[in-house]
């Protein structure tokens, strides 16, 4: 269902990903490992083109990106079948949780604006915020300003939901609450790429865990195996390290 | 002490029935300064092709060169060029001198005010299917103004100064009635200080106005 062929990206002639090719189910939960600056992020910003790649095509359902000729439309349409929660939560600062979930139902999805924001608070009751609806991010905590994130990238219904490290920023007592909210969204099978440093939760979650060093993809199978018994001497490295 | 108070007192009314024309220049110039501010500013943030250098250098021009010259070009000089403006009264001319150079000053502050919106805003925003256009009305744009709003006020402050220049062109505004009022008189002072407090007091309200607007703006970041 979503289909990533050899995407390549360069920074300053640094190679960040060196040809990835990565299918994705349809309801299957990837969660992405590795160590830092091996490329995780920037696969997550290049399937929605939040970084432009070099080169490499990406297939979402019907919509099909090559970066060689990449158009204005077809990114859009891309952006529109996909969702993104970011680390740092990125509310939108001058709205209140409410509006957050519904701008993309009303400018995006042109939904009249009654059922919009109808749909927004049952998202936000959903997420257990219903009390918060009419606060700005900047009074609400950590775990609820991500909370309300990952709500808004609910509301837009996208065939794949991508996670930039949702709870590395968080201070940990919010990291459960969060967790738990994306634990909930596994049970609907809403399709899901993951990066996190959360190994328990990564182990928990995923129905396939991806290991990437050096831009590419070192390793990659169920949880059970890539925890227990990996093939490649760097995930076992790295594994070393952070399991402890 | 040589101050006549009676005559101080008696100009006052009489010169603030010209503070109309003063105010409706300073706010149609902040009208039009400002539409054209913003589309400056976002066509420089998004570095359009060749419309980005054309700012760039009307920017550079009306930052360079005095009001009053910019004025005189306008009124006395392009209908010399152009037969078309020769219709064009004095009022309007000042009105499009006042935006044309304020929008310059504007646009380089509203820019500013863009770029020092966290780059995550703008991500979010195409992350969830706007365009990049559509991003910048919606959820930049909003939160810019906040930020710009102090450097807006002082650049609007000055405007309402400089439509005092207008009487250059023969505008009968506030200036020009204290100016004809003190050579008719010879109480030059006296008409002089009646005409500065009523700027002062103008600007006053307006920097009332400028703290009611931020307080309001404010709200969304109360924690």
């Amino acid at each position: 269902m979503i289909r990533i062929q050899n995407l390549t990206k360069a920074y300053n002639g640094q190679k960040v990903l060196d040809g990835i090719n990565l299918d994705i189910a349809e309801g299957e939960i990837i969660v992405v490992i590795g160590p830092s600056g091996t490329g995780k992020s920037t696969l997550l910003r290049c399937i929605n083109y939040l970084e432009q790649p070099d080169a490499g095509i990406i297939s979402i359902g019907d919509t099909q990106v090559d970066a060689a000729h990449a158009s204005r439309k077809s990114v859009l349409k891309l952006r529109r079948n996909t969702s993104f929660v970011f680390q740092n939560y990125a509310l939108f600062a001058n709205k209140t949780a409410l509006q957050n979930i519904a701008e993309g139902l009303i400018t995006v999805w042109k939904k009249p604006k009654p059922q919009a924001l109808q749909e927004a608070a049952q998202i936000l009751s959903d997420i257990g915020l219903a009390d918060k609806a009419d606060s700005y991010p900047a009074s609400l905590s950590g775990g609820q300003q991500q909370r309300v994130g990952i709500g808004r990238a609910m509301a837009s219904h996208s065939q794949v939901m991508l996670f930039d490290e949702p709870t590395s920023a968080l201070d940990p007592e919010w990291v459960e609450e969060v967790l738990q909210l994306m634990k909930k969204l596994a049970h609907r099978k809403q399709t899901m790429v993951i990066v996190t440093h959360e190994m328990d939760f990564a182990r928990d979650i995923a129905d396939r865990v991806i290991f990437m060093e050096g831009g590419r993809i070192v390793e990659q199978g169920p949880p059970q195996k890539i925890f227990s018994q990996p093939d490649d001497d760097r995930t076992r490295a790295f594994l070393r390290k952070v399991l402890r | 002490m040589n101050f006549d108070v009676t005559y101080f007192v008696e100009i006052i009314p009489l010169l603030l029935g010209y503070l109309g024309i003063t105010l409706k220049m300073a706010l149609l110039g902040l009208v039009f300064a400002l539409a054209l501010a913003v589309f400056m500013a976002v066509v420089r943030v998004f570095r359009v092709p060749v419309l980005d250098w054309l700012v760039q250098l009307y920017i550079s021009f009306f930052r360079g060169t005095p009001l009053l010259v910019q004025l005189f070009l306008l009124y006395y000089g392009l209908p010399q060029i152009f037969p078309l403006m020769v219709g064009i009264d004095a009022f309007t001319a000042a009105v499009i001198g006042l935006s044309l150079h304020f929008s310059a000053y504007m646009a380089e502050s509203i820019r500013a005010a863009i770029l020092g919106i966290d780059k995550s805003q703008m991500e979010a925003a195409l992350s969830i299917g706007q365009s990049p256009l559509m991003a910048m009305r919606r959820i930049v744009l909003p939160q810019a103004a906040r930020i710009a709003l102090p450097s807006l006020m002082n650049q609007f402050v000055d405007m309402i100064k400089s439509t005092s220049l207008a009487f250059t062109l023969g505008v009968a505004e506030l200036m020009a009635r204290a100016q004809m009022e003190a050579s008719s008189s010879f109480r030059f002072f006296e008409s002089f200080l009646a005409v500065a407090l009523i700027y002062w007091v103008v600007v006053v309200l307006f920097t009332r106005l400028q703290m009611m607007m931020e307080k309001r703006l404010n709200r969304a970041y109360q924690r």
